[in-house]
């Protein structure tokens, strides 16, 4: 009877186990893949179940399967641990990665170059250094080639001077700081992005929309905020030297030295030359200026954990001389007469500020900071016969309490800030002084119930001797409606006066009459600039083909209450003048983040804008902003072997859509552009070959297809007639470029 | 028994913490450990504590296991806390290291990759 039993049982168990399907393979060593050799002993199981099995002396297994089983997990003294995605039961063949130590680890959980984040409150979007070596060359300006949110254009035909944008609104609508402390701004606002060297730069936060309120009223469109190395983390010596065959030589130096456990400083060294002309479209000027810059930098930092004290003290001072014009412009013999066309801008600049924070030892949650910046900013320049001079004299100053209320949920930021500037600028015989002052107030609360809904909401009061006193609101709200959907919204209003000169300096050198229309406001007689912006943004994090990725929508407005108008539209004039009407810039974005393979990133961007301004003349889209942008940046490493050598690749894809041009049909046929310019698509890439930790070379070009714009100097053989003009520019001066540079690190 | 260890254990803990103070602290540091494997343990772990009136500021730390807590003592008590985290499905350890297990509906509540009693998904996140 027994017998019986047992043998029914086991008729029964086969049965089982032939309705069971079964999954086989083989796992092959990939140092001898040709004699397809299987490895014995390899451990094989479903994950999270306890069947399992071993490969045999040929290396291969079967393994029962049923369809719930998805990840196979392979693994082998001395190799990688695999986790094998199964989609149905074809039989598989797999190659183990041997290890090499612990490097493979540290690898694996390696942060992303750039950061989306999912929890921020503000749409956010974090570039860290190993972003920034990816992008050609080496300042502030350069570093966003590969970043989709910011489009970079180009402000003129004559410096080379590279342009940021976001949301379709130049870099004045931008609050950008160097550590929370607003740098680019009032007088340094063109050239102040090329003063900062991109190995500086430790990480990079871009904020669309509306800002906080703790940094200040001005931010319109977005925030970008540069955090510098700092002695403590940055490597002990560190060495970058670059050189481009557009004749650009580049030096950057840091050291760093631990003083005692409290106290570190660093000392940073930038230099960069060309003192080479180029004139690659044949137009006798120079198609990139000559220049020099030296940059030096010194920080200090102070901590003291038990005290919970912790302090930055910085000085550092800049000099940047550019000459640029005619090739044969010598600017001895030839500044200031008609012999040939030439500019010089020599700008120094000098700057220090002191941070202290205070943590109080017993409250984690509580702390007091205290900032004040002074700088001292001297722009003398000429362009041909006309003169521009401004001094920028900067005191920037707040003090921030942070606390909670209740418990962490509620947190809140509480402050008063100062600051005062005062500028002194000479616009040919003109001269303009004006002085701005201003005290404010700030709380800003933010909830975060620690699930699905965050939200800060801020609100600040200043008192401006010129703006008035005014109230500032900014608000956004994180909503997480299921797993990996972030929805996100905000809202703000912006208020700045526009430096008309400083702004839109490039008009000097052209031979357009400057034209205010002074309305008896308090800043050259216009009224300041409000704005309200609004956003939406849905981002989904996704998971296809086992790889991850995120998408991306976003909608912003910003609608201008008041804006100082700068019309190009006439062609030997440009005019400032109060909006009168609507002026309102749209854009939308979608984004795509997509880990293609392991190593292989890729992110794709398609952009719309519609900014539109009431001018005199009527209606019009923004001049030289395409409607249409489409970016595709593709990374790939490889692994990093043994002593950490590695390869890098890097290839960035710009689609850059028409663009409407200024109107020019008054001017002779000869000097007339057509109403839209040409779509054009610029390629970059990059390679760069690590050889270990201390040392890598990187080889790049930069406008690969070499897409030049044909006459970017309008009237290029009369410079001193009436219809020269530099400023209409859409496209690159200056054709393909290659450049090759190193990296050497102590630690 | 052990309830009775725990909480004697308990107040010996207060009593030693403010041995000086009878008045109660608003702003009482205590730390006991609790178990659990990732960072979504971390987050609810942290996410019942602050959802307990009286406690201000919660942190966990992943490899120590340890959870820092700032309250105030007048609005809560220790045992109200670690009940709250409890009931999300997160063993106790009292002050004594004696262990309090989660009610086992709670702890099935907890995601796959927080089983934190399973020696596999406990080597798996190391």
């Amino acid at each position: 009877m027994k017998k019986y039993i047992v043998s029914g049982f086991l008729l029964l168990s086969s049965l089982f186990s032939f309705t069971q399907t079964s999954f086989s393979g083989i796992i092959m060593d990939p140092s001898n893949p040709k004699d397809n050799i299987g490895i014995e002993g390899v451990s094989v199981h479903w994950l999270d179940t306890n069947i399992s099995t071993i490969s045999n002396s040929k290396g291969r297994f079967t393994i029962p399967y049923k369809k719930t089983y998805k990840k196979l997990v392979v693994s082998f003294l001395g190799y990688r641990t695999d986790t094998i995605t199964v989609l149905n039961s074809n039989p598989i063949s797999h190659f183990l990665t041997p290890q090499s130590g612990l490097d493979e680890v540290v690898v694996i959980t390696r942060k992303k170059a750039t950061y989306k984040s999912f929890s921020s409150t503000t749409n956010v979007f974090t570039v860290n250094s190993d972003e920034l070596l990816k992008a050609a060359c080496c300042n502030l300006a350069e570093s966003f080639e590969t970043n989709p949110s910011i489009d970079v254009s180009f402000s003129d035909a004559l410096t080379g001077t590279k342009q940021v944008q976001m949301l379709g609104l130049t870099s004045p609508y931008l609050l950008i700081s160097q550590e929370n402390i607003p740098s680019v701004r009032g007088a340094s606002q063109v050239f102040g992005l090329t003063f900062t060297p991109g190995t500086w730069v430790e990480s990079i936060q871009i904020t669309k929309g509306a800002g906080s309120v703790v940094n200040g009223y001005e931010s319109i469109s977005g925030q970008i905020n540069a955090e510098l190395v700092k002695p403590f983390s940055d490597r002990n010596f560190f060495l970058n030297l670059y050189s481009s065959l557009n004749g650009r030589l580049e030096l950057n130096t840091h050291f760093n030295h631990v003083i005692s456990k409290k106290w570190q400083t660093g000392l940073y060294v930038h230099r960069n030359y060309r003192g080479e002309k180029f004139d690659q479209n044949k137009d006798q000027f120079l198609d990139n200026p000559l220049a020099d810059q030296i940059n030096i930098m010194n920080r200090w930092q102070f901590t003291d954990v038990e005290k919970g004290l912790v302090s930055f003290i910085n000085v550092r001072f800049l000099n940047d001389e550019k000459q640029t014009g005619e090739m044969n412009f010598n600017p001895a013999k030839d500044k200031a007469t008609t012999n040939a066309w030439g500019s010089e801008i020599d700008t120094k600049r000098f700057e220090t500020s002191a941070k202290l924070g205070y943590v109080f030892p017993e409250l984690p949650f509580q702390s007091v900071g205290f900032q004040i910046a002074y700088s001292q900013h001297q722009q003398d320049s000429y362009f041909g016969l006309n003169n521009y001079d401004i001094e920028h004299q900067s005191i920037y100053s707040n003090i921030i309490f942070n606390s909670i209320i209740g418990d962490t949920r509620n947190k809140f930021k509480t402050g008063i800030g100062y600051t005062y500037d005062t500028y002194n600028e000479l616009v040919n015989t003109d001269s303009f002084d004006r002085k701005e002052e201003s005290l404010g107030a700030f709380f800003e609360y933010a909830f975060d119930n620690l699930e699905d809904v965050s939200f800060t909401a801020g609100i600040r009061i200043d008192a401006h001797n010129l703006l008035g006193t005014f109230i500032t609101p900014r608000f956004h709200l994180r909503y997480v409606p299921w797993e990996n959907g972030v929805f996100r919204a905000s809202f703000g209003r912006g208020k700045r006066s526009a430096n008309i000169f400083a702004e839109n300096q490039q008009l000097f050198a052209s031979s357009r009459q400057i034209n205010v229309q002074d309305v008896g406001g308090s800043i050259y007689g216009l009224h300041p600039e409000i704005a309200w912006n609004y956003g939406i943004s849905y981002m989904q994090k996704f998971t296809l083909f086992d790889n991850k990725g995120d998408l991306t929508f976003d909608f912003y407005q910003t609608d201008f209450q008041n804006k100082v108008v700068v019309d190009w539209e006439t062609p030997q004039e440009i005019s400032f003048y109060d909006l009168v009407g609507s002026s309102i810039a749209n854009s939308f974005q979608i984004e795509i983040n997509y880990n293609l393979a392991a190593y292989f990133n890729l992110r794709m961007a398609y952009k719309y804008f519609d900014i539109a301004t009431d001018y005199k003349s009527g209606n019009f889209q923004k001049p030289m902003q395409p409607n249409n942008r489409f970016f595709v940046n593709l990374s790939y490493e490889t692994p990093v072997a043994e002593e950490g050598s590695q390869w890098k690749f890097d290839a960035t894809f710009n689609h850059i859509g028409k663009q409407r041009l200024p109107d020019t049909s008054s001017n002779p046929v000869v000097y007339q552009l057509p109403g839209y310019s040409n779509a054009y698509e610029l390629l970059h890439t990059q390679v760069t070959k690590v050889f270990s930790e201390k040392f890598e070379v990187y080889l790049g070009a930069e406008n690969l297809t070499n897409i030049r714009q044909k006459n970017p100097i309008l009237a290029s053989d009369d410079p001193f007639g009436s219809y020269f003009d530099t400023t209409l520019v859409y496209a690159p001066v200056f054709g393909r470029t290659l450049y090759a540079g190193l990296r050497f690190t102590i630690n | 028994m052990k309830k009775i260890v725990f909480i004697m254990s308990l107040s010996l803990i207060g009593l030693s913490v403010q041995s000086q103070e009878i008045k109660k602290n608003k702003n009482l540091q205590v730390t006991f450990e609790v178990d659990g494997v990732c960072g979504m343990c971390k987050k609810r772990i942290e996410t019942a504590a602050l959802k307990t009136k009286g406690v201000k500021f919660a942190l966990w730390n992943l490899s120590s296991h340890q959870l820092n807590l700032i309250v105030d003592e007048r609005k809560t008590t220790i045992t109200k806390i670690q009940k709250n985290i409890l009931e999300v499905g997160h063993d106790v350890f009292g002050f004594d290291s004696q262990k309090i297990v989660a009610p086992n509906e709670a702890y099935n509540a907890v995601a796959p990759c927080c089983k934190y009693r399973d020696e596999k998904v406990v080597s798996d996140h190391n």
